[in-house]
């Protein structure tokens, strides 16, 4: 009778009581704050890409102008022997004029009225353009004396024109265009002989002078950076997977590694500049490396990725569960055995995921680069692989960092789309270390 | 003479295997275990019991050195297996686990196939000369640990994927496979039902006929059912020592006589 509980009404379970009711309101309005901080974020990035895909995928298409040209021998090979050492004599100053006149007699036989003198006709066309003339003629002498259809770039500014950069106002106060150009560009457009189409010299070609956005290319930034990705994954994963392992699973726990642990922490905590002072100092003013170089820029990626990879790696192996090794150690397995036949392989997932996303860190990186001389100007591929890596070579950041600072407005275009080549690479990496990680947690 | 011995059950003077003396286990400062000797027979299974937290366990463990692996632990005093010390510096503490087994509390399968959950053992130990060989060794183990009619069907199926008490076995038999002189089992019962676990029991009196065998158990039946000799810990002490049947019937210490009746723990 004295039962306290036995006197109490049996509470519906049909109405909410004070309690729940307070419960559930706090939990409704935690979802609405995670709701609106995803949302946030989600914002961002999409503003972020729709910028970036809208500036940048003009630089994927490009402007070309089509005429026939007669390589005329006198010009091209007065001595008339074919011979590429004696042709290689007549410079790109050759070629120029002999391209100019036969653009300017396309568009007189095609009976389009200019009004524009020979000069502000060939000022239409690339600046590249006598260049590659020139090497696919002394890459094949026969073709001189021939008639060959020239398929060269238009200018940026008449590029920027079909891509609503330049128009006829800007072209009014512009040095480097006029209205009537533009003009002759829309109407050579209408007469099929300007069209507007996929470039892929955009991810193959060279970079080019700030006077050519219209030639510049990505060919020898993708190389370097591919370059210094090999460098930065043959030395990072062997080493920060070893390093991480005897720290993890053998070192002794005491105030020596205590103080190697917090300074892996610090490392990678460090601004990525000072590496590249690091590196100027010892790979290529101690060691001797050359400057510009995959294989310097490599080495200063790996010192900053690797704490990223140790901690990564170290990470994983602790939460491979204790069980284990104490499962193998009671079997007999010596401690090696234990770790490499069965806490690795559990880690192995996790590793590989540190590894990408370390991988696509050094990838992005810019500013210990520019430090190593990775920003200078170079137009040359580098050499097949391993030589390749002591050659001079750009890399996509800096590229991106360097067209930015150009004056010409198209840069910014070529920026932007070499941002999205970035990207691409970044998603296509991320995407690997999905699927990877996928692959190996399925077996179990 | 090993007949002899499984249908008499009354403890004889066997061979001495594992002796301890004055053995102390530290963790940091938390004195686990005071000043304990006992002596494990050859041949024969030994019984620990005791309260929980009592130490049954990290006794268990230093019989075949596996505290070396917990970094807090500290053990002192002396440990002979056939008269050599265990914890002399010289002792490579992997020869001697592949001689002295164990099975843990929790059950703990490699997130491999059964298979080679079993099979891992033979194989690092080279105890298979083919793949024949090492099949028959995974067969036998898995039919003295009473599993291999629940897995026979599906050997490359994840040990994980076994019930508690599938797992519990398949440790067993994982032991088994790699036929140590003497198995450590830690509860080894606790998570099986009274089928399995009866025939857990009569393993272990098979073992026994070769093997010496150290089993922890919170049974008082079990204990008294499969051993010759028990140990009765409390708070990190032995209590008392001997035959079980001294033990159960006619225990010299108070502390055993009120753990038994179920007074404490
Ligand atoms: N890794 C460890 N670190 C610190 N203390 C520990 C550790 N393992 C056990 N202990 C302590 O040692 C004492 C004995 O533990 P142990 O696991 O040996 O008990 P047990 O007799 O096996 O108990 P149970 O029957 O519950 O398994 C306990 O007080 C426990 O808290
Ligand atoms: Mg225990």
């Amino acid at each position: 009778m004295t039962d306290a509980t036995a006197a109490r009404p049996t509470p519906s379970l049909l109405a909410q009581d004070n309690r729940t009711r307070h419960r559930n309101r706090a939990e409704v309005r935690f979802r609405a704050f995670g709701m609106a901080a995803m949302g946030t974020g989600v914002l961002a990035l999409a503003v972020l890409l729709a910028s970036v895909v809208s500036n940048g995928l003009g630089a994927f298409r490009q402007t070309f102008i089509t005429f026939p040209v007669v390589l005329s021998q006198e010009r091209l090979d007065p001595d008339g022997h074919r011979d590429p050492a004696a042709m290689a004599r007549v410079t790109t100053f050759g070629y120029a004029p002999l391209i100019g006149r036969a653009f300017a007699d396309h568009v007189a036989a095609l009976g389009i009225e200019t009004g524009l003198g020979p000069r502000a006709m060939a000022a239409m066309l690339s600046e590249e353009a006598p260049g590659q003339l020139r090497t696919a003629v002394l890459a094949n002498p026969q073709l001189v004396g021939e008639t060959i259809t020239l398929d060269v770039l238009a200018s940026g500014r008449i590029d920027g024109y079909f891509k609503g950069r330049v128009t006829l106002e800007s072209a009014e106060r512009d040095r480097n265009v006029s209205p009537e150009q533009l003009r002759l560009a829309e109407t050579l457009a209408q007469a099929g002989v300007l069209t507007t189409r996929f470039n892929q010299n955009f991810i193959t070609a060279p970079d080019a002078s700030g006077q050519r956005p219209e030639a510049a290319g990505l060919g020898v930034a993708i190389l370097g950076s591919f370059y210094m990705m090999l460098v930065v994954l043959v030395l990072t994963l062997p080493i920060g997977v070893a390093a991480s392992i005897y720290l993890e699973e053998f070192a002794p726990k005491n105030r020596f590694t205590d103080l190697i642990e917090v300074n892996i922490s610090n490392l990678a905590a460090v601004p990525s500049i000072v590496f590249g002072i690091l590196g100027l100092a010892i790979f290529i003013n101690f060691a001797g490396l050359p400057q510009s170089a995959p294989i310097v820029g490599g080495l200063v990626l790996t010192l900053m990725t690797l704490p990223t990879i140790i901690i990564a790696t170290r990470a994983s192996l602790r939460a491979v569960p204790p069980s284990i090794r104490s499962a193998a150690l009671g079997l007999g397995a010596s401690r090696m055995q234990s770790v490499f036949h069965h806490v690795l392989p559990l880690a192995a997932p996790g590793i590989l995921t540190g590894t990408i996303i370390g991988l696509a860190q050094a990838l992005g990186e810019t500013a210990p680069l520019l430090l190593v001389g990775m920003v200078a100007f170079v137009r040359e591929y580098p050499a097949p692989l391993p030589a390749g890596l002591f050659d001079p070579a750009s890399a996509l950041p800096v590229q991106v960092y360097n067209w930015t600072q150009r004056s010409d407005p198209a840069f910014v275009e070529r920026a932007s789309g070499a941002i999205i080549v970035l990207l691409v690479v970044l998603i296509f990496m991320n995407a690997l270390a999905v699927l990877l990680r996928r692959r190996f947690e399925r077996r179990w | 003479m090993n007949d002899l011995q499984v249908t008499d059950p009354t403890v004889q003077t066997r061979a001495l295997k594992i002796s301890a003396r004055q053995v102390d286990v530290f963790y940091g400062d938390t004195h686990a275990i005071r000043k304990v000797d006992v002596d494990i027979a050859d041949k024969t299974v030994t019984a620990f019991i005791g309260p929980s937290g009592c130490g049954k366990s990290t006794f268990l463990r230093c019989l075949n050195r596996m505290n070396d692996t917990i970094d807090t632990a500290r053990v002192a005093g002396k440990i002979r297996l056939d008269g050599e010390d265990i914890y002399d510096p010289r002792v490579d503490p992997v020869q001697l686990r592949a001689r002295v087994g164990i099975v843990f509390q929790k059950p703990n399968p490699f997130p491999k196939s059964i298979y080679d959950n079993v099979a891992y053992g033979p194989r690092i130990h080279g105890l298979a000369r083919d793949k024949a060989a090492l099949g028959g060794i995974v067969e036998k183990s898995l039919r003295r640990a009473a599993l291999w009619d629940e897995v026979k069907d599906r050997l490359g199926a994840p040990g994980t994927s076994l019930s508690g008490g599938q797992q519990q076995r398949l440790c067993i038999a994982r032991a088994v496979a790699t036929s140590p002189e003497v198995l450590l089992m830690d509860e080894p019962c606790s998570a099986l039902d009274p089928i399995a676990t009866a025939q857990v029991e009569e393993l272990i009196d098979e073992l026994r006929r070769r093997y010496s065998v150290v089993i922890v158990t919170h049974s008082m039946q079990q204990a008294a059912r499969v051993s010759q000799n028990t140990a009765v810990f409390h708070l990190g002490e032995l209590v008392e020592f001997g035959e079980t049947g001294q033990i159960f019937t006619n225990p010299n210490d108070p502390r055993t006589e009120n753990y038994i009746t179920g007074r404490i723990g």
